[in-house]
């Protein structure tokens, strides 16, 4: 198991709570509120070992095309990136 | 009869959309959802990822204005085990229920990284179905792709309703266990037809082990839940005689 956090200054706060996703076989639990304090902050807990570079990509990119600010929570089991973008996408249009 | 296009499965809905689907439009509230982080803190030291509802979604609903408990049971993860967090949340959920409760059961039973916790639990929840139901309904869905296993069978049994799908499985040991203990010429467990011939809906409707028999469509659900609210409770399923019955039925000649 390992963790992961992403941090991004600036950004607009999305203004509900939004759960998406189950911590089941290549699948995750996104769990999306406005944040405590300025900024995004997503912070992983995964299943799969040894893949920090392939997380960061993914979410600093999310980050990129999406400058939101947000307090966000994943739950991995092992999802592929494209899951996870897709997810993420997911939470992001129950939260704004 | 719906068509087939506009048919929404059970098998395919999650547990919020299940509850949601099977009570009166909008009536339901959930009650410490996953931003509450109800949920197992023994799961991280043995290197496994905790989901934040720990598998459980309980609250309360309308259920043709009944005032009743919903709660579903989350097959997806970690195959709807019942740890400490989860049975808690579902036995408060039962002791606090107004005019009956129900329950979508998908769960394989304790949750084992959990051991006593989960005894614990399960023995919690049946003490509150026992209590329930001898005032206000109690019915248990089996209709998920997991199935009701193990401790949560025995809860099942305790119900004073029980209804299932074709899809669903019901049983005290799964498959699996069986064929380990009793060995492959008892049970293959790769052998999918003979599980669900031995364990279904449609059997263990035809053994009276339950009640009432539903399609998956959501809609029809929702009608055979209402029906089990107003049937009268099935005192015969644990009586002896009938458990009698039932092994001298099925014991080989």
């Amino acid at each position: 198991m390992q963790r992961i956090v992403v941090e991004r200054a600036g950004g607009a706060p999305v203004t509900r709570r939004a759960h998406v996703g189950a911590v089941a076989s290549g699948n995750l639990e996104v769990l999306c509120e406005p944040p405590a304090g300025a900024g995004a902050r997503i912070t992983v807990e995964t299943s799969v070992d040894g893949y920090e570079p392939i997380w960061r990509a993914t979410l600093e990119r999310f980050l990129e095309r999406n400058p939101i600010a947000a307090a966000i929570e994943i739950n991995d089991f092992g999802a592929t990136p494209a899951m996870v973008s897709l997810r993420l996408e997911q939470a992001l249009e129950l939260a704004r | 009869m719906t068509p087939a296009l506009l048919r929404r499965s059970y098998v395919e809905a999650t547990p919020r959309e299940r509850i949601e689907a099977l009570v009166d439009a909008g009536s339901f509230r959930e009650i410490l959802d996953p931003f509450a982080r109800c949920s197992s803190p023994y799961l991280a030291e043995q290197n496994i990822v905790a989901q934040r509802d720990d598998g459980v979604v309980i609250g309360r609903a309308r259920l043709d204005g009944r005032d009743v408990a919903a709660i579903a049971v989350d097959g997806r993860f970690l195959g709807g085990s019942i740890g400490e967090a989860g049975g808690a949340k579902i036995a408060r959920a039962l002791e606090r229920a107004r005019d009956g409760a129900f329950l979508l059961l998908d769960t394989g039973g304790i949750r084992l990284q959990e051991a006593n916790l989960g005894l614990l639990a399960i023995a919690e929840i049946c003490d509150a179905v026992v209590a329930l139901r001898e005032r206000a309904p109690v019915v248990a869905v089996i209709a998920g792709s997991v199935g009701c296993y193990g401790g949560m069978s025995i809860v099942a049994a305790l119900c004073s309703q029980i209804v299932m799908t074709r899809v669903g499985r019901f049983g005290l040991n799964g498959s699996e266990v069986i064929e380990q203990e009793a060995g492959i010429g008892e049970l293959d467990a790769r052998d999918r037809p003979a599980i669900w011939r031995a364990t279904g809906g449609i059997r263990r409707v035809e053994q009276g082990h339950a009640d009432i028999l539903s399609g998956d469509d959501l809609d029809e659900l929702a009608g055979a839940l209402r029906a089990a609210f107003a049937a009268e409770p099935n005192r015969e399923r644990l009586s002896l005689e009938r458990l009698r019955r039932c092994f001298a039925q099925e014991a080989p000649a």
